[in-house]
């Protein structure tokens, strides 16, 4: 065992193993004789569109529709792309499915450590901000390593030791950002402008002033989806909305918007008509 | 160079916790069970103290509580580390809790967690053997025992108090960073070749449940006080705090420093007395003006971990001198003569010199070098 200072903090080299007195547990098992190369992540395959998030007067709102596609194909339409962690955050994940699950168990084991170890120290369990910089690190760590998680995830939630809301967005690069109004893939061109006309309308510019109320936050959420439902080839009419207060995370059920397509009648074509 | 830490007392008093909204005492000792620190509101400060000092006494066989190893009697089941004896003992690490009583105690109030601990160095030309270590800004450990093993602990916590950091944004709860220790620890007790670590930790610090005080030890146990000392000699410094800890929850920072020193004086040998030379404080918690200069410190400002010591201690042992109403100049010591006294370190001699100053003079003076030889 090399207890040299200059070695603290290094993984152990190939040759030495954890316990040199049990070997049997430490020993590294000889390789594969035929071993497929490793191959890292090179592209999403189940993935799900947009996701939006806005901040309003005493919470954050994240919005997600529940469509998870293959391609082209609309192949899984009931997935919910909202998830809760502990009493206060709430994530919403836009890219691989796939991944989202892991991440998903990973951070449910995390919380779950946690709560078991506040029951000794009763110390409070990780507030959104604590969850994001473990998600930046992780997305981060995962891009340098040419394995991303195939991820654009909003982390929304109430600190309540700050006794403030919190809104955040990391992605497959490790890109890290934070703002009144959040939005991913092709919600970032089409929806931000929408929440951020609808934010600074309240507040100002400069983002100083009153925040929407959530009744409002929820009138633009609607109308940022059915645009987007509009407009993005990839998405569905089918979409739910996590509110994050001091009292809690409340997942809405799914809804959808009035649309209206009767403009395809008057184009050759489309529509009803032959001719 | 002894290998051991010969700190004196380290105290750790837990006012400021009680400071904070719980309930005086009550004397319903429990009888000595291993439990884990409660959780909050259950039972008093009492509780824990004299529990604490039944777990000391019990897991140590009689004949070698107070301590000399002259004195054990070797057996056939001391030598192995995974050999129970038949009275149910593991000798290694019960040896190991000898070595942190070799070193010595160290008192400390959590919240202002006052460590104040002896220092010692074995020459004029050495320095002093540092006792008091910072993992982080809001968590610092004394330590009593082998400072080889203590620096490799700490090392390894202060490593966990950065990742903590970096992952999840956030100073580590100071339980599990003890438990962290306290894990790694234990795994040291239980492998064939291994021995048990030989320091143990009294670890300060303050998170977002309060201001905390934990006892590491060897045998990978960690408890939660209010107040504690380890060490040699520690009964007396416990004795102090059990008679005082009342007062702690409404004290100030300086008089709970006033009471961590009087429990470190009552550590000392008969002719030995606290000096700068031989006494250094640390702290974690919210700073008071009157004996810092908070502006001037960006630690004390924020109330992070810092430490006073040499000439930093002086202005504190006056007020504590005065508090009790002794002379401020510590008490007067034989004078060696000069010639052929240069040679000679000994302790008492450099710390008695250090702190009688030049009579008539005002001490400052000398007290501002660390060790004077008597003129």
């Amino acid at each position: 065992m090399n207890h040299h200072p200059a070695a603290w903090g290094r993984p152990l080299p190939a040759s030495a193993s954890f316990d040199m007195y049990n070997p049997q547990f430490s020993a590294p098992k000889a390789a594969p004789a035929h071993q497929m190369p490793v191959a890292h992540t090179q592209q999403p395959l189940v993935t799900g569109t947009s996701v939006l998030g806005i901040k309003f007067d005493g919470g954050v709102m994240l919005a997600a529709d529940n469509l998870a596609s293959y391609g082209s194909l609309a192949r899984f339409k009931d997935i919910e792309r909202l998830h809760p962690l502990g009493p206060h955050t709430v994530i919403a994940a836009a890219g691989d499915m796939s991944d989202f699950q892991w991440l998903k168990k990973e951070l449910n084991a995390i919380l779950r450590e946690e709560q078991a170890l506040s029951l000794t120290d009763s110390h409070p369990s990780l507030s959104p901000s604590n969850i994001y910089d473990f998600l930046a690190n992780l997305f981060y760590a995962r891009r340098s390593k040419m394995n991303p998680v195939w991820n654009a995830v909003l982390v929304g939630g109430w600190d309540r030791v700050k006794a403030e809301t919190f809104l955040g967005y990391v992605d497959l690069l490790g890109t890290t950002y934070s703002a009144p109004t959040l939005a991913t893939g092709f919600g970032a061109h089409i929806a931000q402008p929408l929440l951020r006309e609808a934010f600074e309308a309240k507040a100002g510019t400069d983002g100083k002033g009153p925040l929407m109320t959530q009744q409002e936050a929820t009138a633009v959420l609607d109308d940022c989806m059915k645009v987007l439902f509009y407009r993005d080839a990839r998405s569905m009419n089918k979409y739910q909305i996590a509110t994050v207060t001091k009292d809690g995370v409340v997942i809405s059920d799914s809804k959808s918007s009035e649309t209206q397509w009767g403009f395809a009648e008057d184009l050759r074509g489309y529509g009803a008509q032959t001719q | 160079m002894s290998k051991y830490v010969y700190g004196r007392l380290e105290l750790v008093l837990k006012s400021l916790m009680l400071r904070r909204g719980h309930q005086l005492p009550h004397t319903n000792s429990q009888p000595s069970s291993h439990t884990q620190a409660p959780s909050r509101g259950d039972r008093g400060p009492s509780a824990y103290l004299s529990s604490s000092v039944y777990r000391l006494n019990r897991s140590l066989p009689q004949r070698i509580r107070g301590s000399c190893f002259s004195i054990m009697f070797r057996n056939s089941y001391d030598s192995d580390n995974t050999t129970f004896s038949p009275q149910g003992k593991l000798h290694q690490v019960e040896y190991a809790l000898e070595a942190v009583k070799q070193g010595e105690s160290i008192p400390r109030e959590a919240e202002e967690v006052v460590a104040h601990i002896p220092q010692r160095s074995t020459g004029e030309l050495a320095t002093y053997q540092k006792k008091l270590i910072r993992i982080d800004d809001h968590v610092g450990v004394a330590i009593a025992g082998l400072t080889s093993d203590a620096r490799v602990l700490s090392n390894s916590m202060r490593q966990q108090a950065m990742s903590e950091k970096m992952l999840y944004g956030r100073p580590i709860p100071v339980a599990r960073i003890v438990q962290g220790i306290s894990d790694k620890a234990q795994m040291n007790t239980q492998q064939y070749g291994r021995r048990p670590y030989g320091v143990g930790f009294l670890v300060i610090g303050q998170d977002e449940t309060g201001p905390h005080l934990f006892e590491f030890s060897p045998a990978g146990t960690a408890f939660e006080y209010y107040a504690h000392s380890i060490g040699a000699r520690s009964q007396s410094a416990k004795t102090y705090l059990e008679k005082n800890f009342e007062s702690f929850e409404n004290a100030s920072l300086p008089e709970l420093i006033n009471h961590g020193l009087s429990a470190l004086a009552d550590t000392l040998q008969q002719d030995k007395h606290l000096t700068i030379a031989n006494t250094s404080i640390a702290i974690i918690g919210t700073p008071d003006a009157s004996i810092e200069n908070v502006a001037a410190s960006g630690p004390a400002k924020r109330g992070f971990f810092r430490v006073w010591e040499n000439d930093d201690v002086d202005q504190l042992l006056r007020a504590w001198r005065r508090s009790r109403g002794e002379p401020e100049d510590g008490p007067q010591e034989e004078q060696p003569q000069a010639e052929g006294q240069a040679g000679e370190a000994t302790e008492g001699e450099g710390q008695g010199a250090g702190t009688t100053g030049e009579g008539a003079p005002p001490a400052e003076h000398a007290a501002g070098e660390d060790v004077t030889m008597g003129e």
